[in-house]
């Protein structure tokens, strides 16, 4: 379904959303060789909003995320910012952003990140459908002539 | 006389692991997974959440578990949880304009673009007990629609367009330090919008009810309409200056209410609406109205209303009272050894006691 590859940036964040579930189901058999850079450590990331949507920017809360940042043996560097407090999951994110950039980019576009996108569509589909079915129709009761 | 006593270890560790007996409770019954908590009582996760000021679902559940259900506990557990996590950066402000939407509703507008979205809501139920539920499991479906992609923009930009609303004024630049954060640096009066705004969404949402709520019946009334409540997920997008790009490495589920307020207007400025503001994480729009109501009760001051001493318009009596762990720590405490004040107190009274008698006699 992917007509266009995806920049390192979207899917560094398609990657950081998904579940780990959908990580380890789509992960490859024989992962390669890597040294850590950054090995997986939890923390948070504060989170903003802004008041009455548009104003001026205030701290809303935090959301835990897990960093991790790998390098392969060809050399070239992954990095992870995911959502949540999995060491694996930020493992599994820093070496896909890694191999995506190599060779074997093109295969994993296909092969990884196309599911996930279509999974996060799914979820986004499946709440957009049952919404539309709690839209109102108003009806207005016209007033008889006679 | 007070002695000094030590002990009370082992009765301690007794007590403790009696709770954890008792959490557990009668054993034949299955343990919790935290995935049914998670799944099956999302909303008391989305508080815990919320008030712990730290969006993460399974460790609100595990929190609720420890906790045995009590919300309170539950965001004490995960208030100490979060300040062990190193703060990595900070997120750009989320747009609540690209939310996914799963309800949406304006009390003041009909007809309003991109319609009224009731989503999964307890509103029109007649609350009546479903003993269906007691009877073991059921998986119910939810209808389906065609989903339209249309935008749904902010109801209230539509008033802001023709200028009956007060504009919302964001600064040109906002770098990391220059919004403040309670979590770093303690709060100070007079405090600005954006602190008490933080302040109010970790904020105990039965406090801010009964506040909101105290607005309505006329202490510090500003006749509030619910101009907009949307609940939905939107994307958190942080820069990451080691590769120089944003990436949405988040997603989250948030509800936000904009209320619209009557503003008589002043010498200087014309009549308009006013709005308050309330954004929280998770699904919990009681809180969300209740942060709005009291967020513009405590803009009274700088629309030079009238401060008629009402309790919800008086940011130092809100924002240090908000806080349940605060409250319920200095609250608590009171429950632990305080025998030494306790003892000066009897001395005090055996002694005015004393006197009473012997002046007493005396005068006999």
């Amino acid at each position: 379904m992917t007509a266009e590859p995806l920049a390192r940036r979207d899917w560094m964040g398609l990657i950081a959303r998904a579940p780990l579930s959908q990580l380890d189901a789509f992960w490859p058999d024989d992962p390669p060789a890597f040294t850590w850079l950054r090995a997986p450590e939890t923390g948070a990331m504060m989170v903003r909003g802004r008041a009455g949507a548009v104003g001026a920017p205030f701290n809303l809360g935090e959301v835990s995320v897990t960093r991790a940042s790998v390098r392969l043996e060809c050399g070239t560097v992954g990095h992870a910012l995911v959502q949540g407090r999995s060491p694996r999951k930020a493992e599994r994110a820093a070496l896909l952003d890694a191999l995506l950039q190599t060779a074997a980019g093109a295969a994993l576009q296909k092969r990884v990140l196309s599911p996930l996108q279509q999974g996060e569509q799914d979820r986004a589909e499946g709440r957009a459908r049952r919404a539309a079915a709690t839209k109102v129709d108003f009806f207005t009761l016209v007033r008889g002539d006679a | 006389m007070y002695v000094a006593v030590k002990g009370g270890e082992r009765a301690i560790g007794n007590a403790h692991d009696w709770l954890a007996e008792a959490r557990r409770g009668d054993p034949s019954v299955p343990d919790l997974a935290l995935a049914q908590i998670r799944e099956q009582l999302a909303l008391a996760v989305d508080r815990v959440m919320a008030e712990g000021s730290l969006y993460d679902p399974d460790l609100a559940a595990l929190a609720l578990k420890q906790a045995r259900g009590d919300t309170i506990e539950a965001v004490f557990l995960i208030r100490a949880f979060r300040t062990t996590l190193p703060r990595f950066g900070t997120s750009h402000p989320v747009d609540t304009g690209q939310m996914q939407i799963i309800r949406r509703i304006s009390a003041t507008y009909k007809d309003a673009p991109g319609g009224q979205i009731l989503g999964p809501t307890f509103d029109y139920t007649h609350r009546l007990l479903d003993f269906g539920l007691a009877d073991g499991d059921t998986v119910p479906q939810a209808p389906e629609a065609p989903a339209s992609h249309s935008a749904v923009p902010h109801i209230l930009s539509h008033l802001g367009a023709e200028g009956l609303m007060q504009p919302e004024h964001a600064p040109e630049a906002c770098g990391a330090d220059d919004v403040p954060d309670l979590t770093r640096t303690p709060l100070e009066f007079p405090a600005a919008r954006p602190l008490r705004l933080q302040a109010l969404t970790r904020g105990d949402e039965g406090f801010l009810l009964s506040l909101a709520y105290s607005t309505q019946r006329g202490y510090g009334r500003n006749h509030a309409f619910v101009g907009e409540l949307r609940i939905g997920h939107v994307r958190v997008a942080a820069h990451l200056p080691e590769l120089g790009f944003d990436v949405e490495f988040a997603e989250i589920q948030v509800t936000e209410c904009e209320s619209v307020n009557q503003f008589q207007g002043s010498k200087t400025q014309p009549a308009q609406f006013t709005r308050g503001y309330g954004l929280v994480f998770g699904q919990s729009e009681r809180k969300a109205i209740s942060m709005a109501l009291v967020d513009r009760a405590l803009r009274a001051q700088e629309l030079g209303e009238d401060m008629s001493d009402a309790p919800a318009q008086d940011a130092e009596f809100v924002l240090s009272h908000c806080d349940n762990i605060q409250s319920s720590g200095f609250l608590e405490h009171i429950k632990l050894p305080h025998y030494v004040d306790f003892q000066a107190e009897l001395e005090l009274i055996r002694k005015l006691r004393r006197e009473a008698c012997a002046m007493q006699e005396a005068a006999e």
